[in-house]
């Protein structure tokens, strides 16, 4: 017997169990279009700033020296190195390897680990030889 | 553009019925149940039923058998083998998909929570359509196909080698369990075969036997068909059998450059 209205559609995020290889995979998505997004208009920003003169420059140095400014771009380099990961991950199972579970889900727990290790070596290494002021 | 809040008519109300608890259980397990009736005008709700798992055999199939026998005979669920060969008990199990059947109760912690596959048509309760899917499945044409002539009164040998290639494809039971888990085919099942599909057609295309490997691989060649997949894995990581349908799908992919080689 046909329903007289229509059928309800089962729930599917709101019940869903998210496992690593999964997070990995809609993390590389959210990085990518936050670095294409954001990351690319803060840098015109910061370009267009640097051609208007001396005033604009200074507008937009002082942001990026603050502690939004340090937010932001540490935020973006855990971005790079993350969808950096994820991708040599993709790119690596494009080649038919690493579909076994175990393997999979490994990979996907290093891709994070090497997003947050490598953050922390690129602004330490910034720490040690610049100072934060 | 993906819809990913569930429509108005399947949002789940808060009109759960709660079932007495069963007196004297040393054992008490509760089950939250998805239910929908197309006979009322209501939206889905989750009923919960507690039932001593002392007077229950050990799998979430055992449980719901129980429940519609002794409490709740409106309660309504697909099932047949109970050992995991049919496939028709397919159902999101404490927020992954699986066979009832295989579930053991034991393994889930806390309440058990049960809803149809996610992200389809429901007809009843935990019963989904699989209208769509079926047809997806037909639309690879899932049999041999040959142009030679067969040896007269002669089967088509195939070398044990060769048949060792279809190891962890011809098991697939067409439960839908790693469609359904799959947010690519969430999103885009209109056009996107899904895993479980896709496995299947990589059962012929690996068959030595079958001779429309190409034309096999161009009705793939497409945007949706195939290459939606991006390995997110849930596939491989939900099925029942133990099967690696990401892998399969991979393969493909291969198959596909190989060719233009």
């Amino acid at each position: 017997m046909a329903s007289a209205r229509p059928r309800p559609l089962s729930p599917h995020l709101s019940i869903w169990r998210w496992r690593v290889h999964a997070i990995v995979s809609i993390t590389h998505r959210i990085t990518g279009n936050a670095m294409a997004f954001a990351a690319v208009p803060i840098f015109v920003w910061w370009l267009a700033a640097a051609a208007t003169g001396e005033e604009a420059y200074g507008t937009f140095y002082d942001l990026a020296r603050g502690p939004l400014g340090y937010i932001v771009a540490i935020g973006f380099t855990w971005s790079f190195f993350q969808h950096m990961g994820s991708g040599l991950r993709h790119l690596v199972m494009d080649t038919g390897a690493g579909y076994e579970i175990q393997t999979a889900r490994r990979s996907a727990t290093a891709v994070f680990v090497f997003g947050v290790v490598m953050t922390l070596l690129f602004w330490g290494a910034i720490y040690l030889t610049k100072g934060f002021e | 553009m993906a819809e990913f809040a569930l429509p108005k008519n399947s949002k789940i109300n808060g009109n759960g019925i709660k079932h007495a608890v069963a007196p004297g259980a040393k054992r008490a397990k509760t089950f939250r149940i998805y239910r929908w009736d197309p006979d009322t005008a209501e939206n889905p709700r989750f009923d919960s039923y507690t039932i001593d798992l002392d007077q229950t055999g050990p799998m979430v199939l055992d449980a719901l058998i129980k429940i519609k026998s002794e409490i709740d005979p409106t309660l309504t669920f697909r099932r047949s083998c109970r050992e995991g060969i049919c496939g028709s008990c397919s159902m999101n199990i404490d927020g992954t998909n699986t066979l009832a059947c295989t579930q053991a109760i034991d393994d889930v912690k806390g309440d058990v929570q049960i809803t149809p596959l996610p992200h389809m048509d429901v007809v009843k309760d935990l019963v989904p359509d699989f209208t769509h899917f079926y047809a997806q499945y037909a639309s690879i044409k899932p049999w041999l196909q040959t142009v030679t002539p067969s040896p007269s009164l002669k089967e088509r040998i195939q070398s044990p080698e060769d048949r060792e290639k279809l190891d962890g494809l011809y098991e697939c039971i067409l439960c839908a369990c790693c469609s359904t888990s799959c947010p690519s085919y969430w999103w885009n099942n209109d056009k996107f075969l899904g895993p479980a599909i896709l496995l299947q057609a990589y059962r012929w295309l690996a068959d030595s036997r079958d001779e429309m490997t190409g034309e096999r691989l161009d009705e793939l060649e497409d945007p949706f068909r195939l290459y939606r997949c991006h390995t997110i894995m849930n596939c491989s990581n939900v099925c029942p059998k133990g099967l690696n349908p990401a892998e399969a799908i991979g393969e493909i992919k291969k198959m596909m450059v190989e060719r233009q080689l």
